[in-house]
């Protein structure tokens, strides 16, 4: 199965919880806190549902509460599917 | 009352809504949103409402069409009052909104989900996006305001019921609210949950769609939209040199003793809330210069409100319109945009009219105003009723005095 990319979770987020039009994802994001990015709780709870959906990879909360930023969640869902 | 915003079917931002309306310009047409299969085939829809341009996205992902509309509203009525919210403390704002169906749309969206997919498949959203409370809660958030707020379900009494609880609160420490409801019932859920009621007109013939006092009336059109309100203390505008469109002068709420098996009242209490009204405004009959109806188009209730009517004022004593046979009833809507029409009315000395009138009818011996007209102004009352037996009245006192 192939990677989870930025890109992709950009995707997710846009889809699953919308995107400001002046803040938005423009950009690189990997390191920005999702909390800064305009992302809550239940913002997060959306991007878990899908990822599971999409990969298979469960994201409970409080191992998503370890991961704020982009780049901590990507490599969690990655080293996951690399097993 | 300082500041009105208005989203109608027949006019999106309030001039555009006042000028349809003085026009006879209705916003009521055949439904365009989804197949009308449940009989249903005319509505009130809001077809150039832009969310986008009123909700950032990432709310708009969060909340129903009902509260866009309410968003928007809000803005054009916090505009209208001048509002310059850095300047007011946050714990003496309050709002207070009218909720009926609520998030009916997202929540049958979530539902499908649901049925059709699994739990994961269901937006964690659901539960703050559909609830009764998102609208008065997201409004809160947004502007700020962190005073006494809150939500009335009262089906299409509870625009007037709203006035009264910011009226309490203003009295209470609050120096400005923002006041008012809106409904978004046209999706399918919306509509079947309404049709089950047998109140909405399945009639084909649009000139008889929705026909309040008429002897061949067949019931009521839905429609989306709504209003909301800027209310604030006499103090306040006066400090912020702002001029008011009306002042809340006095408000009654009853409730019906138990229905018939059709769900429809046998004796009201409708003349008891407007009585109580008057009182509380301490006003006579004789005072009023004009009543915007609640104007049910269900031939037993519009004969129990003409008869309150009459009871009250006397036999075609008063000035009545029903200016929502342009954009059929709100719902959580429709007090609050008969509220904020008669504001409009206050402040430009005109009766707007009631559209479609046929002959004059002796079953129901009121008059009601055909065409707009320049009268003077000073006294309104407006009238609402929510199906289950709520009757609200809330009487406006103008500029004008």
């Amino acid at each position: 199965m192939s990677a989870l990319t930025v890109d992709e979770l950009k995707e997710i987020l846009r889809e699953r919880a919308g995107e400001d039009e002046h803040t938005g994802l423009a950009g690189d994001i990997s390191d920005a806190e999702f909390a800064d990015l305009g992302y809550d709780s239940l913002a997060m709870f959306e991007v878990s549902s899908e990822i599971k959906k999409r990969y298979r990879v469960a994201l409970p909360d409080d191992v998503i509460g370890e991961l704020p930023t982009p780049r901590g969640l990507i490599d969690y869902v990655n080293q996951r599917l690399a097993r | 009352m300082t500041g009105v915003g208005v989203v109608a079917p027949n006019g999106v931002g309030t001039e555009n809504y006042w000028a349809a309306t003085l026009a006879g310009r209705t916003g009521i047409a055949p439904v365009t949103r989804f197949d009308a299969a449940y009989g249903l085939h005319f509505a009130g829809e809001v077809s150039d409402f832009d969310a986008a341009s009123w909700v950032p996205g990432r709310l708009r992902a969060q909340t129903d069409r009902w509260t866009h509309f309410s968003f928007a509203a809000a803005d054009l009525a916090l505009r209208d009052a001048q509002v310059d919210l850095a300047q007011v403390d946050e714990y003496e704002m309050s709002v207070y909104s009218a909720s009926s169906a609520a998030g009916a749309e997202f929540g049958q969206i979530e539902l499908t989900n649901l049925w059709s997919g699994s739990p994961r498949d269901v937006s964690a959203y659901q539960s703050i996006a559909w609830f009764y409370a998102a609208t008065t809660g997201q409004l809160s958030i947004r502007h700020g305001m962190r005073g006494p707020c809150g939500v009335v379900v009262s089906e299409q009494a509870g625009g007037i019921d709203v006035m009264a609880c910011a009226r309490r609160a203003l009295g209470a420490g609050t120096r400005l609210a923002l006041v008012g409801g809106t409904e978004a019932p046209m999706s399918p859920f919306g509509v079947v949950c309404l049709m089950a009621e047998n109140r909405m007109s399945t009639i084909t013939d649009p000139r008889m769609a929705f026909l309040p006092f008429d002897p061949e009336a067949g019931g009521a059109v839905p429609g989306e939209g709504g209003a909301f309100m800027v209310v604030e203390s006499v103090e306040s505008a006066t400090h912020r040199g702002v001029h008011a469109y009306a002042t809340v002068a006095g408000y009654a709420a009853t409730f019906d003793p138990r229905p018939d098996r059709d769900r429809l009242p046998v004796r009201s209490g409708l003349r008891r809330a407007i009585e109580l009204a008057l009182e509380d405004a301490g006003c006579n009959p004789h005072d009023i210069d004009l009543v915007f109806a609640d104007a049910a188009g269900l031939p037993r209730l519009d004969r129990l409100e003409a008869e309150a009517l009459n009871q009250v004022f006397g036999k075609r004593a008063v000035a009545v319109t029903a200016p929502k046979t342009m954009t059929g009833r709100l719902f959580a809507g429709g007090a609050a945009l008969d509220v904020a029409t008669a504001a409009l009315a206050l402040r430009d000395q005109v009766v707007p009219p009631t559209v479609g009138l046929r002959r004059r009818s002796e079953d129901y011996p009121i008059s009601l105003v055909a065409e707009a007209e320049h009268r003077p102004l000073r006294t309104v009352l407006v009238l609402a009723r929510g199906h289950g037996g709520f009757n609200s009245a809330l009487v406006l006192s103008g500029a004008h005095r």
